[in-house]
């Protein structure tokens, strides 16, 4: 028996509704805040008016958004390079022992940005911080506090992304036909050099991937860079929240978030063009 | 080489641990102020979560706001995985594609998104708000497990029970549901979990009126040092864990993370 063709889009009714109303509506009330003009009441109005794009051209908001694209990159970089050989180590372990370490990744990938946050200003404190083991072992003198530093910022980065690097990595590299390895060491290739000619080039499509959303990912950060940094080393996010919460400016705050969009999406639109493969 | 091996391997192990493992240490402190090693030795702190009643309410908040957002949001991904999987509706497709979709963008856009819709429409603040708002978020994490779980059923036997003359309804009961029903546990535990931890979008909906664990951890940062957030840290990391641990167990964790069978 066959359901009707009717009843199966009954079926989708309610899920069409939520989607709909909470994500298609409140995602085109951004773009439609973003030109909006403000109303002498402190509102804003319905029109096409683009001078919060005209106020994101000034040079302060390029050189954020510069600087977000900059550091993003920077850290989508380290990410893998610190995930990449874990995640190829990860793939021939026991099967038991990989669970354990994909439980544990988890867990920290899951850990709020808040928590990563106030543990990493504990680690780069004056009382409790790596700087006493400098001074135990005698490189330093006296303990000093690393934060707030574009240093800070980049070392909690990192640790945010890492876990997400080794999910993004680890099924590319699980997959990874063993057959290839076996052939380049039988001929006679290290396995150093096996790495480097032939598991590094047959995931290449998956480091790709797995950068433009380690970039991503980043750009979204918005609790490291305030905890850990000055205001110098703001972010996107970190304004668009500003804005919004503390400045209530809704329209700037829409227009900021739709060059934050754009900006992810262009990122996503180049590398999937040129790395000539899908994420 | 192998020597070189394990010393990466170590260093990664103590990079990604070891920050963990000092806020737990400094969890146990006895002391109020920050101190590592920590002086002497106590649950003090762990108690704290449990007895001042602002934390506390954060907690329940934060537990009944995860709860209520990952059943929504496993509730409004089934009837879309299942039907772009069992009668591969184009509709269906489009939908998930487009379910899938808050998730990739920065979170900060759809929080504002969030923000700029619930003041709209004039509905400010309500527990509601943010429920919704992360089972939205959040819908991509049970429509991927969910249409995985169902990828791996094999129409073979659709076809015979179905041979066997049982209607739609029983098919997807004794079938369907048994084998992707780990899988749609998966994606509500894996939206329980990132509910629990989300800042952006819970500070933007009700940040104001309802407090989150993450919101009230972020304004204590702000007043300055307080060993509970420690605690607090060492607490969601054992739910992430054991909630993950319960999914290794009843679901296959490698293939969902995309390792082959």
């Amino acid at each position: 028996m066959q359901t009707s063709a009717l009843s199966r889009y009954i079926g989708l009714i309610p899920s069409s509704v939520m989607i709909g109303a909470f994500f298609v509506i409140p995602f085109v009330l951004i773009l439609l805040t973003s030109v909006s003009t403000p109303t002498d009441d402190g509102g804003y109005a319905t029109s096409f008016d683009l001078q919060h794009f005209e106020r994101f051209l000034t040079w302060f908001y390029i050189e954020r958004a510069l600087f977000s694209a900059g550091l993003c990159a920077l850290i989508a970089v380290l990410s893998l390079l610190i995930a990449y050989p874990f995640t190829y180590f990860l793939t021939n372990f026991p099967p038991r022992t990989q669970t354990y370490w994909l439980i544990y990744i988890l867990a920290q990938l899951s850990l709020s940005e808040v928590l990563i946050a106030f543990s990493w200003q504990i680690l780069l404190s004056r009382t409790a911080g790596v700087a006493n083991i400098l001074v135990w072992i005698g490189v330093i003198e006296k303990s000093f506090a690393m934060t707030p530093s574009a240093g800070a910022v980049v070392a909690a980065l990192v640790y945010l992304t890492v876990p997400f690097s080794v999910l993004l990595l680890f099924p590319a590299l699980s997959r990874l036909d063993k057959s290839l390895i076996e052939a380049s060491r039988t001929l006679g290739a290290s396995p150093l050099r096996t790495f480097f000619t032939v598991v590094v080039p047959v995931t290449r499509p998956a480091i790709i991937s797995g950068g433009v959303t380690v970039f991503v990912l980043t750009l979204g950060a918005i609790i490291v860079p305030q905890v850990l940094g000055k205001p110098e080393h703001w972010t996107l996010s970190v304004l668009i929240t500003d804005q919004a919460i503390f400045n209530f400016n809704m329209p700037f705050a829409s227009a900021l978030a739709v060059v934050l969009l754009v900006l992810s999406a262009t990122v996503i639109w180049l590398v999937t063009k040129f790395s000539g493969k899908k994420a | 080489m192998r020597a070189l091996r394990s010393i990466y391997l170590a260093l990664f192990a103590l990079y990604l641990i070891g920050p963990i493992l000092v806020i737990a240490a400094v969890s146990f402190n006895a002391k109020k102020f920050l101190a590592f090693p920590p002086r002497g030795f106590s649950f003090r702190w762990y108690a704290e979560v449990f007895v001042a009643n602002d934390w506390f309410t954060a907690l329940k908040n934060s537990l009944f706001v995860a709860f209520a957002s990952a059943s929504l949001s496993v509730l409004i991904a089934l009837p879309v995985a299942y039907f772009a999987w069992r009668y591969g509706l184009r509709y269906a497709k489009a939908l998930l594609a487009l379910g899938v979709a808050p998730f990739i963008l920065p979170p900060v856009i759809m929080a504002l998104a969030f923000l700029l819709f619930f003041t709209g429409i004039g509905v400010n603040g309500l527990m509601i708000n943010v429920i919704i708002a992360h089972a939205i978020f959040l819908l991509a994490l049970p429509l991927v497990t969910i249409s995985l779980g169902l990828e791996s059923v094999d129409t073979a036997l659709i076809e015979a029970s179905q041979t066997m003359g049982a209607s739609n309804a029983v098919v997807f009961r004794t079938v369907i549901l048994p084998i992707a029903a780990p899988f749609a546990f998966a994606g509500f535990a894996f939206c329980f979990v990132l509910s629990l931890n989300e800042y952006i979008i819970a500070l933007m909906t009700v940040g104001f009126s309802v407090e989150t664990l993450p919101i009230k951890i972020f304004n204590a940062l702000r007043y300055g040092y307080t060993p509970v957030i420690a605690s607090i840290a060492v607490i969601f990391m054992v739910i992430n864990i054991v909630i993950f641990a319960l999914i290794a167990r009843f679901s296959n964790l490698a293939r969902i993370l995309g390792a082959m069978e």
